[in-house]
């Protein structure tokens, strides 16, 4: 399989007054196409920071990135912002879906934004939300649905314009051991499809269940299996 | 990749996400929120329009005053190097056809004195008691079917044909309403309804009695001494038919200036003075009515800078206190330039609903109530002068400074990092 995700030398370098904290250490590994990569290591080993990083939301201090071929780290702010939008979906700890508007209107926003037909984005978002099991509570804004189907929210948001990446910033961290098993398998569902993921968890569990996992401490790879 | 889009297309599509998002935003905010907002902005435009509408309109009140009271549309006098308008009756039938007549009025005048403690003997040191004035020879009939002066009557009663001693007595030349003590003006003490004045006019005197004091708010009626037309020829010794001004009304079609002209053309300019009631005015009104001009301008500006700071609180708040919604929508990526859209409209909105409200406000219920109950201001029954271009002015300055107010809090939000944003750093 092609590499979707080629990253080279990759540091991340925090000042804190005179103190340098290194929370991405001089990392380099690829991802290829439709693999489901879980990213593990204990609080504070910088697997967060590498998936913002790898996402786009932040800006390495030195390194490559290398997404769909495209040397990431020089685009512009804007173009990083359209490159998010067409390229990658997000799924965030705490599902980060917009309060004032509806499951439908949350899923819909990335088409939208991307110029797709009002009528044509809103079938595509009831198709998203069917997929992860959510079409019956389309209307519904997010604080009339629990936060496992906030969740699933985010995911139908995160993939309702395929993006080529699917990152997901510890998932299940606030959910139960149901809902976040539920959360788990829409996941394996999408990559089965050929979606390709990035996860961030501690729990080992759930990083069993990827077809990688890169296990990070400081900042570097202490541990890198395929399964 | 989905292909590139134009300029224009990104353009388009960054308003219809940043129109999708105000709407919701505006749809699902906190009632009470919306409601003082559009509160705030309703006061605002109110302040805009209200403050410097009444400004203006209390010497427009003034203006209308002398209008109706004293000049008309068109008032004729005399040259003054000419003791009264030569030709008068044939002046006055020429008035009288011009197009849109409506009514006239012709009144004599003369300097004149009246004195109330003419009969104690004086003192040494002791001055009269006097107040000069234009005194003004009426038809009392003509004058109050035209000019309504009756109604303006605040003490006693007006005029009638058989009241050859009676005099009217403007409440400017009484200290009763006008107290001041000057070296070079004095007003009339000691003197009420009732009271026995001796009028001086031309170097004849005579007893009057004073039967009624004016306050019409023109300062020209309220500084004169009226009486019937006949005992003033007698006392000014006038035998002609000639009078000293011609007060024109023409109907509510009619254009002061084009009546002027017809007039001027007619000849008359060449025998008296022909002004409309604009030209007639008194330049220290012109001047005042210029100054509460530039001051109701100066109100609107500071009320202008008012409104544009609390747009942009309002904004602003709005914006830092959905910082991280802000994160998420550009995580998601959602471009700046739609986010920005979205505060905009947000801020059109709310400056859009205080300027409905508030035209419905001004129209439909301050400026037809002021109307029908003008102000009491002292000098003048003050009105709300608006004007539909000066309101469109400041519907138009409003909301430019409403897009500007709301731009700039939103791009300040906008341009922290994204990551910053959504963990709330």
């Amino acid at each position: 399989m092609k590499d979707i995700i080629k990253i080279e030398n990759l540091r991340r370098v925090f000042k804190s007054g005179e103190a340098e904290i290194i929370a991405v250490n001089d990392l380099s590994f690829s991802v290829p196409e439709g693999q489901f990569l879980a990213i593990t290591g204990k609080s504070g080993s910088g697997k967060s920071t590498l998936l913002y990083q790898l996402g786009l939301l932040d800006h390495p201090t030195s390194g490559n990135i290398t997404i769909a071929d495209i040397p990431v780290e020089k685009l512009r702010s804007d173009d990083r912002t359209k490159f998010r939008l067409n390229f990658l979906g997000y799924v965030f700890q705490d599902y980060a879906v917009l309060p004032s508007l509806t499951a439908e209107e949350n899923v819909m926003l990335p088409l939208l934004m991307q110029g797709i037909e009002f009528s044509k984005a809103k079938e595509m978002s009831d198709s998203a939300l069917q997929k992860v099991g959510l079409a019956h509570r389309k209307g519904n804004t997010p604080s009339q649905l629990s936060g496992g189907e906030q969740q699933r929210v985010s995911i139908a948001r995160a993939i309702v314009h395929n993006p080529k990446i699917l990152f997901a910033d510890e998932p299940t961290a606030n959910l139960d051991t149901e809902t976040s098993r539920s959360i788990l398998t829409a996941f394996l569902e999408l990559n089965k499809q050929g979606q390709t993921i990035i996860m961030v968890t501690h729990e080992e569990e759930y990083a069993r269940l990827a077809h990688r996992i890169i296990n990070l401490a400081d900042g570097k790879i202490i541990k890198d299996t395929n399964l | 990749m989905p292909e590139k889009k134009t300029w224009f297309q990104e353009l388009k599509t960054a308003y219809n996400v940043g129109f999708f998002l105000a709407i919701r935003d505006i749809k699902r905010a906190n009632k009470w929120t919306t409601a003082l907002i559009v509160s705030v902005m309703v006061l605002t435009f109110l302040n805009l329009v209200v403050v410097s509408g009444i400004l203006v309109g209390l010497i427009e009140g003034s203006i209308e005053a002398s209008k109706a009271r004293y000049t008309g549309d068109v008032i004729i006098s005399a040259f003054p190097e000419r003791q009264f308008i030569e030709n008068s009756q044939e002046i006055i039938k020429i008035a009288e056809n011009i197009p849109h007549f409506d009514a006239l009025t012709w009144r004599y005048t003369a300097g004149g004195k009246i004195e109330s403690n003419y009969k104690d003997t004086l003192e040494k040191g002791e001055v009269v008691n006097s107040a000069s004035g234009l005194v003004t020879g009426i038809d009392p009939d003509r004058e109050d079917s035209v000019t309504g002066i009756s109604e303006k009557i605040i003490e006693g009663e007006y005029l009638d044909r058989s009241d050859t001693d009676s005099i009217l007595v403007g409440k400017d030349l009484l200290y009763k309403y006008t107290p001041i003590e000057s070296p070079g003006f004095q007003t009339l003490k000691d003197a009420e309804i009732g009271t026995r004045v001796r009028l001086t006019v031309n170097g004849v005197s005579r007893e009057m009695t004073i039967k009624g004091i004016i306050k019409s708010k023109a300062g020209e009626v309220d500084a004169r001494i009226y009486m019937v037309d006949s005992e003033l020829r007698k006392m000014i010794g006038r035998t002609d038919q000639n009078v000293d001004e011609i007060a024109i009304f023409l109907d509510n079609s009619g254009d002061a200036i084009e009546a002027k002209n017809a007039l001027v053309d007619s000849g008359v300019g060449l025998s008296a003075k022909v002004q409309t009631s604009e030209e007639a005015q008194p330049k220290f009104l012109k001047d005042i009515k210029a100054t509460f001009a530039i001051l109701g301008n100066m109100f609107s500006f500071i009320g202008l800078i008012v409104a544009s700071i609390t747009i942009f609180i309002v904004i602003f708040v709005n914006a830092i206190t959905r910082r991280r919604y802000i994160g998420i929508l550009k995580g998601i990526g959602i471009s700046r330039r739609a986010i920005e859209f979205s505060y905009i409209l947000q801020a059109i909105f709310y400056a859009s609903m205080g300027i409905i409200i508030g035209l419905v406000l001004v129209f439909g219920l301050i400026k037809p109530g002021i109307a029908a109950n003008p102000i009491d201001f002292p000098f003048s029954d003050g009105i709300l002068a608006t004007t539909a271009i000066g309101t469109v002015v400041r519907i138009i300055i409003l909301m430019f400074a409403t897009v500007i107010a709301g731009f700039i809090p939103a791009r300040i939000v906008i341009k922290q990092r994204t990551l910053d944003a959504i963990l709330g750093r």
